[in-house]
């Protein structure tokens, strides 16, 4: 029989605990399998932040740190610059990354540093229970914004792909978003240069990818992905916003 | 051994930390240790190390965090604001467990205080500092020299016991320039098979102090508890000067404040005062049962430090009141004289009331006006 389907050993084979419709899922599973088909499994180490995807270093099958709220780009950034010879990733949420994490964010990617951040932004604090996060869309109601986000009380949502292009540093700076099959394929081809960026040591990398989160936006799985294409990709724009000057990764070199 | 150079306090522990092997530097400036990464800026590239200066302290000791868990000797300095911001990270490194060594320049407080030294900081660094039930081994150099051979050891007790140890200074040990004499030594090279090297040949490892399962956490902190206790028995160190045995007056006082009251010892020893100095060098673990056993025949205590009294309940836990303690100190990065030292030390074995902090500040205020 032919075998057209297997797991990816980017990825420990336990169950999960996210939410049914999450899209942390899928989005850890084309992390893991961008790891495995690069070939750097053994020489991979993953940050967890603290959000719904704290416990991802029970699911990829590499070495793991579990980083403090916002930390993860400090200790990518410690990692990377003691043994450069390692494949650095974290992995974080809205509230993390794009909240109390925007100085180490803004800061890593100024100091253009070797590493790929994965970048899951669904527009709310999932585990916390659906509080408004600094990326909720204007009017979304949260446990925290129950009468809607009032951008005249707490401002815009933030874009941190665009804030992160007005660096001069080179980086890669891309968003995507998970909420249908076509989307998935683009995300995954992102995730895979983004780690090709670091492999051949070029420049920081940084895949916005937009998320959905049935449970705390109290939609249906279906609904959720409607609402994410007609209000988030709106004010979301989806592509590359930032390559860097010297040319494209070289698609040969890492292939297997 | 090695040759004698002259070196500043600061630039002392950043060569130090080189011979001990630590392979790179995250810091932050702020006065007044910013000599170190200045020193350690052009010094650790030569020979091969990474120096990096983060965008905070925050920043600063989450890098030391990721370059811990990779398995290699890192450590950073900074002053008492500074370390404020670090008590994340410190408390994040004690529970995933990973080695560093931090350095504490301690100035004046609260707030931004001042730039001066000070001692203010004793309960923050020997408590924990941090959130959640953790402590950091606490090592106290009186002199440049002794700043040098303990950040040496920091990094040995630090891999032994995987976790963060803290090197507590002021401002006069960091700015004195004093001559250096690095030992050679034989660092000891520890192998950290759970440091994220790459999973090559070997199941995932896994740095991390998230147990969400409360048997799991609560075995956790035992274990934790464990270490501590070993520490407790195994670092202590102190160092005792001028007389023992029966005693006028004990002074206790550490760091820059121990050298003073050195002076003061020998001063009053000279004119015929049995007068001993019991210097604790490990704050944490707290030598208790040495400072038992020096009191034993004192008349009574002195304690003395640059803070408005944090040791002192250490000193009278040691003593478990079988000798009484007073608490002389000046703070707001004033150092005391040892002629300040003898008089109030005068004062104690005549049994004249002993000024408190307020009414001495006050006398020297209105002599000096």
């Amino acid at each position: 029989m032919e075998l057209v389907f297997k797991n990816t050993t980017g990825l420990v084979s336990v169950p999960r605990h996210y939410c049914p419709g999450c899209t942390h899922g899928v989005i850890h599973r084309m992390v893991a399998e961008v790891i495995e088909e690069l070939g750097v499994r053994e020489s991979a180490v993953g940050i967890s932040p603290v959000g719904c995807s704290v416990i991802a270093y029970n699911y990829f099958n590499c070495d793991m740190q579990q980083a403090a709220h916002g930390r993860a780009p400090a200790l990518a950034t410690g990692i990377k610059r003691v043994r450069p010879d390692l494949t650095v990733f974290t992995y974080q949420g809205d509230g993390d990354l794009a909240s109390i994490g925007t100085a180490e964010t803004v800061q890593a990617a100024n100091r253009g540093e070797k590493v790929t951040v994965i970048f899951v932004n669904n527009a709310i604090y999932g585990m916390t229970g659906g509080q408004m996060a600094p990326t909720t869309m204007p009017g979304q109601v949260t446990t925290t914004s129950p009468a809607g986000r009032d951008v005249n009380h707490c401002g815009y949502p933030i874009r941190v792909v665009e804030l992160l292009a007005t660096l001069r540093t080179p980086a890669y700076l891309v968003r995507v978003s998970a909420h249908d099959e076509v989307h998935l394929v683009q995300a995954k081809q992102a995730i895979r240069k983004a780690f090709r960026y670091q492999l051949e040591g070029r420049c920081f990398s940084f895949v916005e990818v937009l998320s959905i989160c049935p449970t705390n936006w109290g939609l249906s799985p279906a609904e959720a992905s409607q609402w994410l294409a007609n209000t988030m990709i709106p004010y979301y724009p989806l592509g590359e916003i930032k390559t860097p000057d010297d040319g494209p990764v070289t698609e040969a070199h890492h292939a297997q | 051994m090695g040759e004698k150079k002259l070196l500043k306090g600061c630039e002392a522990i950043g060569e130090a930390a080189i011979q001990a092997g630590a392979k790179a530097f995250f810091g932050y400036p702020i006065t007044p240790q910013s000599e170190v990464p200045e020193y350690l800026s052009k010094r650790l590239p030569e020979v091969g190390g990474v120096f990096l200066q983060a965008e905070s302290e925050v920043a600063a000791s989450n890098m030391l965090y990721g370059a811990a868990g990779a398995g290699v000797r890192i450590f950073t300095t900074t002053s008492s604001p500074g370390y404020s911001l670090m008590q994340e990270a410190v408390s994040y490194m004690a529970g995933s467990e990973l080695p560093c060594v931090i350095v504490n320049i301690v100035r004046g407080g609260p707030g931004l205080g001042g730039i001066l030294p000070g001692q203010g900081d004793y309960k923050q660094a020997t408590r924990g500092g941090g959130h959640g039930d953790y402590r950091t081994p606490v090592l106290a150099p009186s002199t440049v020299q002794e700043a040098a051979d303990l950040m040496i050891d920091a990094f040995d007790i630090a891999d032994k016991y995987r976790n963060p140890v803290l090197v507590l200074g002021d401002g006069l040990i960091g700015q004195m320039m004093e001559p250096v004499e690095f030992k050679q030594r034989s660092t000891q090279v520890v192998e950290k098979p759970w440091a994220t090297t790459g999973a090559k040949g070997r199941p995932p490892n896994i740095v991390n102090s998230l147990y969400l399962d409360a048997p799991t956490l609560e075995r956790h902190n035992i274990k934790l508890k464990a270490k501590y206790d070993a520490i407790e028995k195994d670092e202590r160190r102190w160092e005792e000067y001028g007389n023992t045995g029966k005693l006028d007056i004990l002074l206790v006082a550490y760091g820059t404040v121990a050298r003073v009251c050195k002076t003061a010892v020998d001063e009053m020893t000279k004119q015929g005062i049995r007068v001993g100095l019991f210097r604790p060098i490990s704050l944490y673990p707290f030598p208790d049962a040495e400072l038992r056993s020096a009191a034993r025949q004192a008349k009574a205590i002195l304690d003395i430090e640059l803070s408005t009294g944090q040791m002192i309940d250490d000193v009278k836990a040691a003593v478990e009141g079988r000798v009484p303690v007073h608490y002389y100190g000046r703070v707001g990065g004033i150092v005391c004289t040892p002629e300040e030292v003898a008089f109030h030390a005068g004062r104690v074995i005549k049994g004249e009331q002993v000024y408190t902090i307020g009414e001495y500040a006050g006398l020297v205020t209105a002599l000096t006006a």
